[in-house]
């Protein structure tokens, strides 16, 4: 490192799931020319769900996280179906459809307002706002702008000037206020805000939504393997009723607000949206998802193509194919034994191996340096995510994805270049949004009108006993988180799990450098076209690391102490005497 | 390694602290109301954290909250915490002097599952005020700072309020490999965390069940040995608010309590708040008439489910889990997991990961919990339609006990 060369530490990255460090380091023009992502928690679900029954995954690896609740359910679900060959009824895949659309909506509202906005959004410089001009400002963003009058506004200010008259700022203290970076106007920081307030009272409509059909939220329980059980709510009109309000409201708060306030990211950012600062890899991966037919899994239509786009050249998609996702650990806290070439799913082996930090207490970043490991898809580092999914379906040319893609980039008066860049990744969520939001309004009908008709049908009946008993089966479950591309795999041995393994959005993402000394997509995106104003205050680096909505729980799930196979273990966990 | 022990079990099913007393009579209620009286006015004399006083019914018109959501919201809470309606103009009183007490909240092996529920809070519409009036201090999920900025919001709220704030830790603390996490630009494990941010608590509060009983990481084998709270932090008050995650009522429930009293409420064997852990799910259970009945759901998406019959033979595990759910359930009321068709899955309950969380009822399994073979054995007989609607009617704790008492004895 040359000496005109420093190094910037930013742990906790707070504002995310999980505990995330970022080294960078900067040189003497204050822009960024490397960047580390480390992991620094993990706990150890897949081994706990070894030896278990293939049934009673789901709950548990719902656990791998809170935040994404619901998907992991999901995903560990289906990966059982997959084995076991099972096509769940058209009300289980209507109900599902709807409680992961929930999680969508509602995750990326929680994540744009209350996790990410104050990178964008100076709070301490709405205090100088003119209430009436804010009220002008919202009208440039929107025909009808969500309860926007001088008086909120005067109202919002007023609690932020008592705020800030306290002397202590709370969850606001401390933060990088008044950095050149922030770019919005007092008025657009007032607006913005507001937002932020009432989407506290809005995110709680969308959980109520996924309780619904989902039992609660976090956690949602109605997923069983062969379908759902909410059948007492599917008959019951209300319940339809009570969904479809809440949708209706929070849609009304999609477009009216969240959309609204992207374009106004996108207006005061556009330089940086048009430099490409945070782009990436410019490697996009899709597993795709959201059946949209009654077909056996992965032969049917699907809301989001599958696919991978390279090289940010949206005139070709290469088809996905499971079998070219592996995962590396050389510069991960793990050691692979028998080889050290990256290993599919099927075949994973997590063995810790920590080498912790230097002496000055930095990341050994020659080394192992991180709790992720490093997944490849064809020899090839990719990002995955709301973007990844529109780009893929951009490049597919699927209509609809395109009609909503090329709507907003209009009203930006961007072009389809600026998705490459930490904004394009933001806006690419609020965009995805949208499309959800409207298609629920598709599928809840879909579903009232087919429980009307007197289809009551959630399980497809199977035997369980039969279908496992001294069988060895495989099955994946593959599908779009909110955070991007999520799928399980699952070895099954005469009923019981053999082998689990999880490759997530935030692994994909998060990880650190590969065997070929390849970045990740965290890692890459920071060094992409970055200057930091202030180096004290690198608001910069969080507003990128921000945009791909980190969740680090999901990351880092894996442990098998020795890579052992099953038996090793005598393990009956639903028996409760275990013996090692 | 024997995984638990009988006696273990036999704990944490047959100790009488799970049951509440709802009432104590007048003379209690009243010295408890001179008490909460006292201690209110000792708050309102101290200096808020924000130095600035609410003016609660200025607030209630900025926020466009009517007086009538507030007051709803206030019986509920008095309700929730076990108090008789005339307690109500006090527990409103409280929530006027609640910044008075600063809150830290830290997350170790952790989902944040418990964070994501404290957001839907759903005290009804006044939760927004309760976020803003609680002083939060440090949260990572919601916090602006990042960094070396958050750390020193950490450092401040410690130096300032030494002693006297609540710490709130959310997340299992991993024993037998520190190493699994790691926080700081100079990296500080797990333990060293807790121990430290403890010292200086006035009382620790473990919220979700990694942080109380050690939860999914903790599940066999626990590769990282993790624990719980009360396990590393020693000498200092700790609740327990357990749950998959926790229902976010249950904190500010103790929090309330708090402010009112400057005491913990009274706990369980379990350390659990008695107002939220001292029900059984099963006493409360909308599907309970089914169960005295004997109508069960056979399988998914049969006949019984679709009459919305008893869960008991699909696994549900409400007899023998105390949580509050049942009354309060989750996202404003929307629903709960019975109610979705989905038994309960003892999630307030230790180890519940290893013993209930299933889709078969105990008796399929190997876990046979000292007193509770007789519940299974009437389950089975009631699903025959032996036993007579009267007989069932005792209620099932009633008929569990006679049956385990008939078993002791024969030993």
């Amino acid at each position: 490192m040359s000496k005109t060369k420093e190094r910037i530490v930013i742990d906790p990255i707070t504002r995310i799931e999980g505990h995330l460090r970022i080294e960078v380091i900067i040189d003497e023009n204050n822009r960024i020319v490397d960047a580390y992502s480390s992991a620094t928690m993990w706990r150890g679900i897949e081994i706990i769900l070894k030896g278990r029954d293939a049934r009673d995954c789901g709950l548990m690896a719902m656990r791998i996280c809170g935040v994404c609740t619901g998907t992991h359910y999901q995903r560990s679900i289906e990966a059982v179906e997959h084995a076991l060959g099972i096509t769940i009824p058209k009300n289980a895949r209507l109900v599902r459809n709807l409680i992961q659309g929930s999680l969508y909506v509602h995750d990326h509202l929680v994540h744009f307002y209350h996790l990410h906005a104050l990178d964008w959004v100076d709070v301490i410089s709405a205090l100088k706002a003119d209430p009436y001009k804010a009220a002008k400002v919202a009208e440039r963003y929107s025909e009808n702008p969500w309860e926007n009058s001088p008086n909120k506004y005067k109202a919002v200010q007023e609690r932020l000037k008592r705020f800030a008259k306290g002397g202590r700022l709370g969850p606001f203290a401390n933060a990088y206020w008044g950095n050149k970076s922030y770019k919005f106007t007092p008025e657009q920081n007032l607006v913005a805000l507001t937002h932020y307030l009432d989407a506290l009272e809005v995110q709680r409509w969308m959980a109520q939504m996924m309780a619904v059909w989902g039992g609660k939220n976090p956690h949602p329980q109605s997923l069983v393997v062969g379908g759902v059980t909410c059948v007492k709510d599917l008959k019951d009109p209300s319940r339809h009723a009570l969904f479809k309000e809440l949708l209706e409201k929070s849609r009304d708060f999609v477009n009216r607000a969240y959309l609204p306030d992207i374009l106004m990211a996108a207006d005061a950012y556009k330089d940086d949206a048009l430099n490409g600062v945070g782009s990436g890899l410019g490697n996009y991966l899709a597993y795709g998802g959201f059946r949209l037919d009654d077909n056996p899994m992965y032969k049917g239509k699907t809301l989001f193509p599958s696919g991978v786009v390279l090289n940010k050249d949206l005139s070709r998609v290469i088809p996905f194919d499971q079998e070219k996702v592996a995962e590396d650990v050389t510069h991960s806290w793990y050691k692979y034994e028998g080889t050290d070439k990256p290993l599919h799913p099927f075949e994973g082996q997590t063995n810790p191996d920590y080498t912790g930090f230097d002496k000055d207490g930095l990341l050994k970043v020659e080394e192992k340096y991180s709790w992720i490991k490093a997944p490849i898809y064809d020899d090839t580092r990719v990002e995955v995510g709301p973007l990844a999914r529109m780009i893929v379906g951009y490049a597919s040319g699927d209509e609809r994805i395109k009609s909503y893609v090329n709507k907003a980039l209009k009203a930006a008066g961007l072009p389809a270049k600026a998705l490459f860049s930490t904004v394009g990744r933001t806006a690419a969520r609020a965009i995805e949004t949208q499309l959800m939001a409207d298609m629920m309004m598709e599928w809840s009908d879909e579903l009232a009108s087919n429980c009307a008709q007197g289809d009551l049908s959630t399980w497809t009946e199977f035997d369980y006993e039969e279908l496992t008993k001294g069988k060895e089966l495989k099955g994946y479950g593959l599908e779009e988180a909110p955070r991007g591309a999520l799928g399980h795999w699952v070895r099954i041995v005469d009923g019981k799990v053999a082998n689990y393994q999880a490759v997530v959005p935030s692994t994909w993402n998060a990880g650190p450098r590969d065997y070929k000394g390849r970045m990740g997509a965290y890692e890459s995106a920071i060094v992409s076209n970055t200057v930091v104003a202030d180096k004290n205050q690198p608001v910069e680096i969080l507003r990128t690391v921000h945009s791909f909505d980190p969740c680090i729980a999901c990351a880092v799930h894996i442990i098998d102490t020795k890579g052992k196979e099953l038996g090793v273990y005598k393990v009956d966990p639903v028996g409760g005497f275990c013996n090692v | 390694m024997q995984f638990f022990s009988r006696e273990h079990m036999k704990n944490i099913f047959t100790k009488p602290t799970n049951y509440v007393d709802t009432n104590k009579g007048e003379k209690y209620y009243k010295s408890l109301y001179e008490k909460m009286r006292k201690r209110l006015d000792e708050l309102k004399a101290m200096k808020p954290v924000r130095e600035h006083d609410i003016k609660f019914e200025k607030a209630l018109d900025m926020w466009e909250l009517s007086r009538r959501d507030f007051l709803k919201w206030v019986s509920a809470t008095t309700a929730l915490l076990m108090l008789p309606p005339t307690f109500e103009p006090l527990v409103a009183e409280a929530a006027e002097v609640m910044n008075r007490i600063p809150i830290i909240w830290i997350n170790i092996q952790d989902c944040d599952g418990n964070s994501e529920a404290l957001l839907r809070s759903s005290a009804p519409t006044v939760d927004e005020l309760i976020l803003d009036y609680l002083s939060v201090e440090y949260h990572e999920t919601l916090m602006a700072a990042a960094g070396d900025q958050a750390e020193k919001c950490l450092e401040d709220a410690v130096r300032d309020f030494k002693g006297k704030y609540l710490l709130f830790v959310e997340g299992s603390i991993p024993v037998g490999m520190p190493e699994a996490f790691t926080i700081g630009r100079h990296p500080e494990t797990g333990v060293e965390r807790v121990q430290r941010l403890a010292k200086d608590a006035a009382a620790v509060i473990a919220v979700g069940s990694c942080a109380t009983f050690g939860g999914i990481p903790a599940a066999y084998p626990n590769p990282t040995g993790a624990v719980g709270v009360m396990d590393v932090v020693k000498g200092k008050p700790i609740v327990n608010i357990p749950a998959c995650p926790h229902n976010p009522a249950n904190s500010v429930g103790v929090i309330m309590h708090y402010i009112l009293t400057g005491e913990l409420p009274e706990l369980d064997s379990l350390l659990r708040p008695k107002f939220a852990f001292g029900y059984r799910i099963h006493d409360n259970c909308e599907r309970r008439a089914h169960f005295d009945a004997g109508e069960y759901v056979e399988e998914w998406g049969d006949e019984g489910a679709k009459n919305n019959f008893c869960l008991y033979k699909m696994g549900c595990k409400g007899p023998f889990t105390f949580n509050n759910c049942s009354i309060i359930r989750y996202n404003d009321g929307t629903n709960w997991p019975i109610g979705v068709g989905r038994g309960c899955i003892g999630c307030a309950e230790p180890d519940f990961w290893d013993k209930y969380a299933t889709e078969r009822p105990l008796a399929n399994s190997d876990i046979h919990p000292p007193g509770l073979w007789g519940v299974e054995a009437t389950v089975d007989k009631v699903g025959l339609g032996i036993l007579t609607a009267t007989a069932i009617g005792i209620g099932i704790h009633a008929v569990a006990s006679a049956v385990a008492g008939k078993k002791e004895e024969t030993k």
